[in-house]
């Protein structure tokens, strides 16, 4: 039975790859077309009818994608009998799904869908990593990992992780245009998207909303590591980077609000800070030493 | 002609002044936190003593002098070493400095009133001005009550304000944070932690030469140890038989407190310790422990018991040495315990499931001098055979008996030997409480909005609204006030 659900999982994944993928192409070519229309004899009245069908279509298999991407998680988690966050494969396709459910989330409220292009291939590259690479068949957990703050500590750290992504996404969107403008005019295509003051804002709302649902994260894991290794706080490698993480965003929020860095200067720091937190995943899991390695690589 | 530039002098008292105005601007600060970030990293990516003392004494024997000089700059201790010290301890006096000043100026403002409303309401944001009904006031008000704002009315108008909780979260975070720094202090200086390996059936006294190893704050006294004993009466391991790896682990533990009459059966698992008040007691590790017995050429017991190995890999292929300095020559045994015996072309014996399905002792015999008196620390699971010479090499079945010149070894079976960790955190109440305030503190400053909003009542009505730190949503708030005011609802 377990083993069905696993297959079961697996099709889901490769399903909502393939939806990733049309949307991925929709996204393209609205982007295409955005840039065709604008070129023409400016006189003409513009048609934005089909673009507009188009980006329609995108944002409808982003949706898709996602329920079929939350259903393959979730089998994955039935076949184990717990949650699914025991390995390296399971981050992945759990942290994908949170990028683009964070992605969805924050389209409800902006205008963010000209980001589209750029979420359904980070997806769409995570998911095949971890298909490719990363695939673990799914086994139960070793004792340290049984424990209820699994389900709350890994949540938080994951939907922080998503969301400090779409900040990190939109910060490089901003430093690509800015200095674009520096250059001169915006180039046809990217005269859609919005401007830098609302890129500045909109990467720093993200980050000061999910900031404290990190701290949480980190705590809920110094809880954990109480009652699994006998202490709280012991400086191995992933407590270290995630720390290392909480102050870069800490700095970054201070440099916002107390100092009042904008633009240029506060997108370059959250990027810096949002790669910390890729570097805790990616090389602390992988190649690192230390107590967090669940990698099962 | 020489020209003397005349400097004003600053004197000890203006030089602390100006070190300590430094020192506490956010500048600083913000500084010391990025550096704080930067040299947590070297921890990281070098093996430090405290968590792999093996991989550092690898680094020492790979490359001694580059080590030694990576020692002096504390590059293995780099969580305790002065230089991180520093950057933290000169980070929370910055805190201080500019927290507390703060504080009790926020205290002071807390209960002030809202500065009286300013003459030219048309130059604030949000201004809005139409022609009187002449209940404008009396609406105002009920509405600022209701909405909680403090208001200062003067001269037919009314200014409010709301949202001091957005700094009050703001210092609460920050004095937290203190406050989790004082919890780790008071944990190292009052706590203590030590390990103890411990073989199924033996009993652990709660004393400090129980302990293999024990670490205790500078105000820790020995006889702070609270007064127990465990008993190990079972360890069961469960594997899973498809990936080997394991699914749980759980010690049965007979406890006694105090004067040993209160017994009482308890179970240990690895995300739920023993609790004792303060002490809590955790399953760290486990692993086997073969039993042997040493005699000599003449049939004599010269040691009996299980020797702990330890586990190289996830199969539980175990290292260990067996020691018998009581003999004459001094014999010891070089040997490598697998729980389940295959062979493998490259490696010789290797395990294949950590369960003890098959299990061999393998064994080198060596005699000579064991250099245990020579007060070089010695690793019990390791021999340095540089003054010793082999005698023989035998894989033993349990049960089976390997005889060299000197004597006889008997492989009698196996125990399973668990790693208890008793540890007295006195301070980690102190630093949980930090670390929930800071949460509720830092929610409170980062979603409250600190806002003044002016209404002036005269021929015609002015209102006009500001928002601190360029918050966003007093337009709607504005909009509502407005349309309430009207009585446009």
């Amino acid at each position: 039975m377990a083993r069905t659900w696993a297959y079961f999982s697996n099709y889901l994944i490769y399903s909502s790859m393939a939806v990733y993928t049309l949307s991925f192409f929709a996204h393209a070519i609205e982007t295409a077309w955005a840039v065709r229309i604008t070129t023409e004899d400016s006189k003409k009245t513009l048609d934005y009818k089909r673009t507009e069908k188009v980006a329609r279509i995108a944002t409808a298999m982003m949706i898709l994608g996602f329920l079929l991407l939350v259903a393959g998680v979730v089998a994955r988690g039935i076949s184990a009998g717990r949650v699914p966050w025991g390995n390296m494969y399971e981050f992945s396709i759990t942290g994908a799904m949170a990028f683009s459910g964070a992605y969805l989330a924050a389209l409800r409220k902006y205008d963010l869908r000209w980001l589209g292009l750029l979420v359904s291939i980070a997806v769409l590259l995570t998911l095949g990593t971890a298909v490719a690479v990363l695939y673990r068949p799914s086994a139960p957990l070793v004792p340290a990992l049984k424990s209820t703050w699994l389900i709350i500590h890994v949540s938080a750290a994951i939907i922080s992780g998503g969301v400090f992504l779409l900040a990190n996404t939109i910060a490089a969107a901003y430093l690509y245009l800015d200095a674009m403008e520096s250059r001169g005019e915006r180039t046809a295509w990217a005269k859609r998207l919005p401007s830098l003051e609302v890129l500045d804002q909109l990467s720093y709302r993200l980050v000061a909303f999910v900031f404290p649902l990190w701290t949480f994260a980190v705590i809920a894991g110094a809880i954990w590591a109480e009652s699994a290794w006998g202490r709280y706080w012991g400086w191995d490698p992933k407590e270290t980077w995630a720390f290392i993480t909480w102050v870069a965003y800490a700095a970054y929020l201070h440099a916002r609000v107390t100092i009042g860095w904008r633009g240029r200067k506060a997108a370059w720091l959250c990027l810096f800070a949002g790669s910390t937190f890729l570097f805790n995943y990616v090389y602390v899991n992988i190649w690192g030493t230390g107590k967090h390695t669940y990698s099962g690589l | 002609m020489s020209q003397e530039i005349q400097i004003p002098e600053l004197g000890s008292v203006g030089l602390l002044r100006y070190s300590w105005r430094q020192l506490t601007s956010m500048r600083t600060a913000l500084i010391l936190l990025l550096m704080l970030g930067v040299a947590a990293i070297p921890g990281s990516l070098i093996p430090q003593r405290t968590q792999n003392p093996m991989k550092v004494s690898e680094y020492f024997k790979n490359s001694p002098e580059l080590s030694r000089w990576m020692d002096r700059l504390s590059l293995f201790d780099v969580y305790g070493s002065p230089w991180f010290s520093a950057i933290y301890i000169l980070l929370f006096i910055s805190l201080i400095g500019c927290v507390l000043p703060r504080t009790i100026e926020h205290f002071h403002a807390a209960r002030a009133l809202p500065p009286a409303t300013p003459k030219n309401l048309d130059r604030m944001e949000h201004h809005a001005s139409w022609t009187a009904q002449g209940d404008e006031l009396d609406k105002a008000r009920v509405w600022f009550k209701k909405n909680r704002f403090r208001i200062l009315e003067k001269e037919g108008s009314i200014s409010a304000e709301k949202g001091f909780s957005r700094e009050t979260g703001n210092l609460l975070f920050h004095l937290a944070l203190i406050l989790v720094l004082l919890g780790i202090s008071f944990s190292s200086i009052f706590g203590m932690r030590g390990e103890a390996i411990l073989n199924v059936g033996e009993r652990f006294v709660n004393t400090p030469t129980s302990y293999d190893s024990l670490q205790y704050g500078k105000l820790f006294k020995e006889n702070n140890l609270s007064d127990f004993s465990i008993k190990i009466d079972k360890f069961t391991a469960k594997y899973n038989v498809e990936t080997n790896a394991p699914e749980d682990y759980t010690l049965d533990v007979t406890f006694a407190q105090g004067d040993l009459t209160k017994i009482s059966k308890r179970v240990i698992k690895v995300n739920s310790p023993l609790k004792v008040g303060n002490t809590n007691i955790y399953l760290q590790a486990n692993g086997y422990s073969p039993v042997v017995t040493v005699r000599d050429s003449k049939g004599n017991v010269a040691m009996q018991g299980p020797v702990p190995f330890l586990p190289q890999d996830a199969n539980l292929r175990s290292i260990g040495a067996i020691k018998v300095p009581d003999a004459d020559p001094q014999i010891g045994f070089v040997g490598s315990f697998v729980p389940t015996y295959a062979r493998s072309k490259d490696n010789g014996a290797i395990s294949v499931f950590p369960e003890a399905l098959d299990p061999r002792l393998l064994l080198s015999a060596w005699i000579g001098d064991l250099g245990l008196d020579s007060g070089v620390p010695q690793s019990v699971y390791r021999i340095d055979t540089s003054k010793m010479k082999q005698v023989g090499l035998k894989s033993l079945k349990p049960g089976e008996t390997f005889i060299y010149p000197q004597g006889s070894i008997t492989f009698e079976g196996y125990q399973q030997w668990v790693n208890l960790q008793i540890v007295n955190d006195p301070g980690k109440n102190f630093a949980l409480l930090g670390g929930i305030v800071a949460i509720l503190g830092l929610l409170a400053s980062l979603f409250t909005r600190r806002r003044r909003i002016w209404i002036r009542a005269g021929k015609s009505i002015e209102v006009a609204g500001l928002a601190k730190n360029a918050a966003p949503g007093l337009d709607i708030e504005m909009q509502k006030f407005v349309t309430m005011l009207k009585g446009e609802n």
